[in-house]
């Protein structure tokens, strides 16, 4: 620790996005096509995420923050804007270059029903990105990696020779983030990772996904919607509003003081299970649906829904400002 | 005083490759005039098919109702012809649904949608079913009803749908709303602004409501009593307060162990409940929570408890339910 390397290491950044956008066409038309229209699914994030740490990614459908999980993998070409890796452009990164940055992240997915091959045992689906990128290409040094990630995961080593449906949904999601791990990730993408298991299970991948980023120094790019896992699990959020974010701030800070009207109405509509404080909680709703991001409002996204929103929010779109140290918000009326 | 809804004994089946399914084994559970009910549990304890059953719409084949009685204002509906079960569906009886995407007719207008419950159920004619249905647009906080009617549910968000389907439910002015997991596939913010809707018009027009959900935040807000489902069968049962507060059944409290809440201090870490849910081809004779269970003893491998009260209006079926309580006081 002492050694002025590591700490300028600590310093920098593992993923720093900047300026990202990507607006998707719309296309009409039957011989010929012409873009009639754009999707700002993602328009203009800038965050960085620190070695080690859980970057909580949270908002509605539609909030672009599957998208922005998606530029990050290079799944989606970004119409504008930066992701470095390490300080490395991954939108300018040749192929090769690509593909072996590729191992360094990792994505699990929200359903484990449609991420793994139904034809596929399970050992073969762990094994085969061993197989691609040359790792262990030796058959019996496969299976023995695949045994013991299994186990790592929870999993009993047997499970190898089965096939997805012969296993639950928390088994199949384990089996998704062994997959994830058999290529020594520095960096997970989480999206909606376990948004689709039932409570009791859920719990069970919640800790698991705990115990490995302590013990292979994971770093998580956590994107849900479910604001009570997102607030165990993260130490920042980023709060996403039609292709925006609105606020950014240590995990703790933001559920203790929620800023940006959009946040406080985002934690306003959670429920509690607690029928005792539910009955003395006071719910103002938020009005109105979310508008199209074909054609998002003026000025702040959010105004239309605002409770606190003044003429002069339909004008030029705030940016997103300090308040306190590492608290960041996107709307001028708050202090 | 007759109870609104009586299910005494309720047991579906299902006959499929595997074997016999016996996703709802046995459940008895009434509810009263203008209450909420909620139903809780996990993906494939029944919470469902409980529910469609009140209105037999278990598909069959696979799905049987093997027996037991569903007295709705004392009248078996088990047991009553189609025509007449048809006359209860929609308009004693509403239901919402979970996808409101496959649950609207996607070639119907709106209008027509609402309208033909109204027709079929009310012999309403054109004029007056068409008035009907712009009062019920404007009930459920949908702005310019005209134009809405002639629109089809593709023109429509989800949370839209949502509204546009307890419209339907409350067309014919029922005494009971079946609503099976009516916001799961919404956002919160809608889904705050759903339950409140689904909220005020049953307090305002005295319907009784069973809300079907894995919410436990749902419940909480929103139900008066609620019924626990394990595996078929109902394990715990009582008013909110003593579900939440005062759990007796080792599953029950598992259940809220397993989440983490925005309510509370960050937890160092979360409590799962260990294990899987069963195969419900392979249930035996005990206890279905045993294998997941920290306070199994012996009894429970080859007996089953049933529901046996443990204070007023509160029920647990476990051997363990008197051990729990001293558990919880500790």
């Amino acid at each position: 620790m002492t050694m002025p390397e590591t700490q300028t290491e600590m310093a920098e950044p593992l993923i720093q996005v900047r300026d990202l956008k990507m607006h998707f066409p719309v296309t009409d038309g039957i011989l010929v096509q012409r873009t009639v229209a754009h999707v700002k699914a993602v328009d203009g994030i800038s965050f960085d995420i620190m070695p080690g740490e859980t970057l909580g990614l949270v908002g509605e459908s539609g909030c672009g923050k599957s998208t922005t999980g998606r530029c990050i993998l290079q799944l989606e070409k970004p119409t504008d804007g930066q992701i470095l890796f390490h300080g490395d452009d991954l939108g300018s990164m040749g192929r090769a270059d690509l593909v072996a940055m590729r191992r360094k992240i990792q994505v699990i997915f929200q359903d484990p029903f449609s991420s793994l091959n139904p034809r596929m045992k399970i050992g073969d689906i762990i094994g085969e990105p061993l197989a691609v990128h040359g790792i262990e290409s030796n058959s019996a040094d496969r299976n023995k990696r695949v045994a013991e990630l299994l186990t790592v995961c929870g999993l009993s080593p047997k499970m190898a020779d089965r096939y997805p449906h012969e296993m639950s949904g928390g088994q199949r999601q384990r089996v998704g983030i062994a997959r994830a791990l058999s290529m020594k990730p520095e960096f997970i993408i989480c999206d909606e990772a376990v948004s689709a298991l039932d409570v009791s299970i859920q719990a069970q991948v919640i800790n698991l996904l705990e115990d490995l980023r302590e013990e292979f120094d994971l770093t998580y790019l956590f994107i849900a919607h479910d604001l009570s896992v997102v607030r165990h699990l993260c130490h920042r959020v980023a709060v996403m509003y039609l292709g925006k974010i609105v606020e950014l701030a240590p995990c703790d800070e933001l559920f203790d003081n929620p800023t940006h009207p959009y946040t406080r109405a985002l934690l306003d509509a959670v429920p509690v299970p607690d029928p005792t404080i539910e009955a003395g909680r006071e719910h103002r709703l938020v009005k109105g649906e979310i508008p199209s991001p074909i054609n998002p409002p003026s000025g702040c996204v959010f105004h239309p829904r605002c409770p606190i929103a003044l003429d002069k929010c339909a004008g030029p779109v705030p940016e997103l400002r300090e308040l306190r140290p590492g608290h960041f918000v996107a709307c001028p009326e708050v202090s | 005083m007759t109870r609104l809804l009586e299910i005494e004994d309720l047991r579906v089946q299902f006959f499929t490759s595997e074997g016999i399914v016996r996703a709802v084994d046995g459940i008895t559970y009434h509810v009263d005039a203008g209450e909420t009910v909620a139903i809780v549990g996990e993906s494939g304890s029944g919470k469902s098919v409980s529910a469609l059953s009140i209105l037999r719409l278990v598909p069959d084949p696979p799905g049987k109702i093997m027996g037991g009685k569903v007295k709705f204002n004392g009248e078996d509906l088990l047991q009553i012809d189609d025509i007449a079960i048809r006359r209860v569906r929609g308009r004693d009886i509403g239901m919402v649904f979970q996808e409101p995407m496959t649950s609207l007719n996607p070639v119907l207008s709106i209008g027509r949608q609402l309208t033909e419950t109204l027709e079929q159920h009310l012999s309403s004619n054109k004029v007056e079913a068409h008035a009907r249905a712009i009062e019920l647009l404007g009930l459920v906080g949908i702005s310019e009803p005209e134009r809405r009617l002639k629109q089809y549910p593709h023109h429509l968000s989800g949370g839209m749908r949502q509204r546009v389907m307890i419209a339907m439910s409350l067309a014919c002015n029922p005494k009971l709303i079946i609503a099976d997991e009516p916001t799961t596939a919404l956002d919160v913010t809608i889904q705050a602004q759903i339950l409140e809707l689904m909220k005020d018009l049953t307090r305002h027009m005295g319907v009784a409501l069973i809300i079907i959900t894995h919410n436990l935040g749902v419940v909480a807000r929103y139900a008066d009593r609620v019924n626990v489902m394990y595996a078929g069968r109902i394990v715990e049962s009582g008013v909110a307060e003593d579900i939440y507060h005062r759990p007796r059944h080792p599953y029950t409290r598992g259940l809220l162990r397993s989440v983490p809440r925005l309510d509370q201090p960050r937890g160092e870490r979360l409590e799962p409940i260990f294990g899987q849910p069963p195969d419900m081809t392979q249930l035996d004779d005990g206890c279905a929570f045993r294998p997941r269970c920290p306070f199994a003893v012996g009894r429970c491998e080859h007996e089953r408890p049933d529901l046996e009260a443990v204070g007023p209006g509160h029920e647990s079926a476990c051997w363990q339910r008197d051990e729990l309580d001293k558990g919880v006081a500790a």
